[in-house]
């Protein structure tokens, strides 16, 4: 496997807070990354810093080209695709003008074909398709923001707790439907979350966070049969 | 009765002035929550760009059509060169710069064009029309405020670009994530209101005589009408703009006389600030904690 992301040396900082002390970790071509820790090790941070959307330092590598520095329409454009925290949503206009959105960069009749593959993944889009998108249960909202990312074709997909504020059964059903899109649509991914079972079952790598720094990283599920990584980190 | 229905009719045909330059600030306000104090400096020296091209030889369209693109131009090149420095600045940075903007425009417009009081052709007939309620220009005038209302509201719930200038309004990290070229999308709202402006300048000039201060106390009105119908709502500063053309016209024929008319705008102004400040149509922003 190569890399499609390679990230050596990153720093970040929002004005003269440091939150990110010299980070490397590499997302495979096709694989699933997860990035764990508290509230508050870096994180959202980090997946910030790939899109360019706060300062940083280090090298930030996406097939083969440094992105860092680069505005994030531009990043964008090379073919990455953010679920932001709080999800993202354009609350104010639709379903599908929020579709819409997701496939700007492209043909708008490629992005209509598109729009059948979204709603086999999740058929309650196609229910609220006229709907205002702030009118929608969180978590349909999740699955806006993921088919919105989709919508661009990423090459690779930044998903930033995709768990975060939804009731255990939506969030089994989410990460179901991650898993077939992650074979269908051939996109490598970089998770981040605070369920580290969750998260552990569905990536093949995990890095753990501390606050800035990754203190441990290996095969997701090495760490989850480790012990005193679960206990010491994860609190499980 | 006849005189109030004519009253009605003409404080429609004025409203419909006030309703473009209404969408043009709201227009701005949606992407930047700031009033653009110097609209309606800038629509009277667009006003002016059309005068000096029908007085090369132009025909009256042609040369309309060649200041709207001009003040496109302008209104662009106003938000990359002047507005984008001061983004990320504090509210009365920006207050600032939308003053200056005011003066400079104003005085620009003076010293190119001098300050005397200039005429200003109608590309319509002065003929009264519909049994003697309106003049051939109030008709025609009303006509193309609502055609360039329309083509807006289409422009922007039809097309790509303007999905992705609501979308860059509204939300502008996200939209950035999607891959919209969100300091574009501003640029091109300054030039769209620019334009705008340009139209409701040569849509009024005929009637009021062309000067630099010209649209002061229209733009006043405007505002009030973009209040009413809520600041936030470019359906609702349409509606607000024609409701204050009606209020003004009505007002000053039968209660405070045509010397105060421009006080009504002020009194709609502060009863809605006071009494519903989002206005007609407005949002109401709630935010939990």
């Amino acid at each position: 496997m190569t890399a499609l992301l390679d990230v050596k040396g990153l720093h970040a900082a929002y004005g003269e807070t440091k939150v990110l002390h010299g980070l490397d970790f590499a997302v495979q071509q096709g694989g699933v990354t997860a990035l764990l820790g508290a509230n508050g090790a870096g994180k959202t941070t980090t997946l910030r810093a790939i899109c360019g959307m706060v300062r940083t330092q280090g090298a930030i590598v996406l097939g083969g080209k440094h992105i860092e520095g680069m505005a994030t329409e531009d990043i964008v454009r090379l073919g990455v695709a953010h679920v932001p925290d709080g999800r993202g949503t354009f609350m104010e206009l639709t379903v599908e003008e929020n579709m819409r959105l997701g496939a700007y960069t492209r043909p708008a009749r490629e992005a209509t074909a598109d729009f059948d593959r979204m709603f086999g993944y999740f058929p309650r889009l196609k229910e609220r398709f006229r709907q205002q998108a702030g009118t929608l249960s969180g978590g349909e909202q999740q699955m806006l923001a993921i088919s919105r990312a989709l919508l661009l074709r990423p090459k690779l997909l930044l998903l930033d707790e995709p768990s975060f504020g939804l009731a255990p059964l939506i969030v089994k059903e989410i990460f179901g439907i991650m898993r077939r899109i992650k074979d269908e649509e051939g996109v490598s991914i970089l998770l981040v979350e605070q369920n580290a079972t969750i998260a552990l079952a569905f990536a093949d790598h995990a890095y753990l966070l501390e606050t800035g720094r990754i203190v441990i990283s290996g095969p997701a599920s090495d760490i989850s049969k480790d012990e005193s990584i679960r206990r010491s980190y994860l609190g499980y | 009765m006849e005189g109030f229905i004519h009253q009605v009719i003409s404080g429609i045909a004025t409203g419909g002035i006030y309703a473009s330059v209404a969408l043009a600030l709201v227009m701005i306000y949606q992407a930047t929550h700031h009033v653009n104090f110097a609209q309606g400096e800038m629509a009277t020296f667009s006003t002016y760009i059309t005068l000096t091209l029908i007085n090369i030889g132009l025909p009256y369209w042609v040369a309309f059509l060649g200041a709207v693109a001009i003040s496109f131009v302008i209104g662009v090149a106003i938000e990359r060169l002047l507005m984008r420095p001061v983004a990320n600045a504090p509210v009365l940075t920006s207050v600032g710069v939308f003053v200056g903007l005011l003066l400079i425009v104003n005085s620009v417009t003076g010293w190119m064009f001098d300050y005397t009081i200039k005429q200003f052709p109608s590309p319509f007939s002065g003929k009264p029309m519909l049994g003697g309620f309106l003049s051939g220009h109030e008709l025609g005038s009303t006509g193309v405020t609502l055609a360039v209302l329309i083509s807006v509201y289409l422009f922007f719930k039809h097309t790509r670009l303007g999905l992705a200038m609501r979308a860059a309004a509204f939300n502008p990290v996200s939209s950035r994530l999607v891959g919209v070229r969100v300091g574009w999308m501003l640029a091109l709202g300054w030039g769209l209101a620019a334009a705008i402006g340009s139209v409701a300048g040569c849509m009024v000039a005929p009637i009021v005589f062309l000067d630099p201060n010209m649209m002061s106390g229209i733009l006043l009105y405007a505002f009030a009408g973009a209040l009413l119908g809520g600041i936030d709502s470019p359906l609702g500063a349409v509606l607000g703009g024609f409701m204050v053309g009606v209020i003004e016209n009505l007002g000053g024929a039968y209660v405070v006389g045509t010397e105060l008319k421009l006080t009504l705008a002020l009194i709609i102004i502060i009863s809605v600030l006071t009494l519903k400040p989002s206005g007609l149509m407005g949002r109401k922003v709630y935010s939990r904690v």
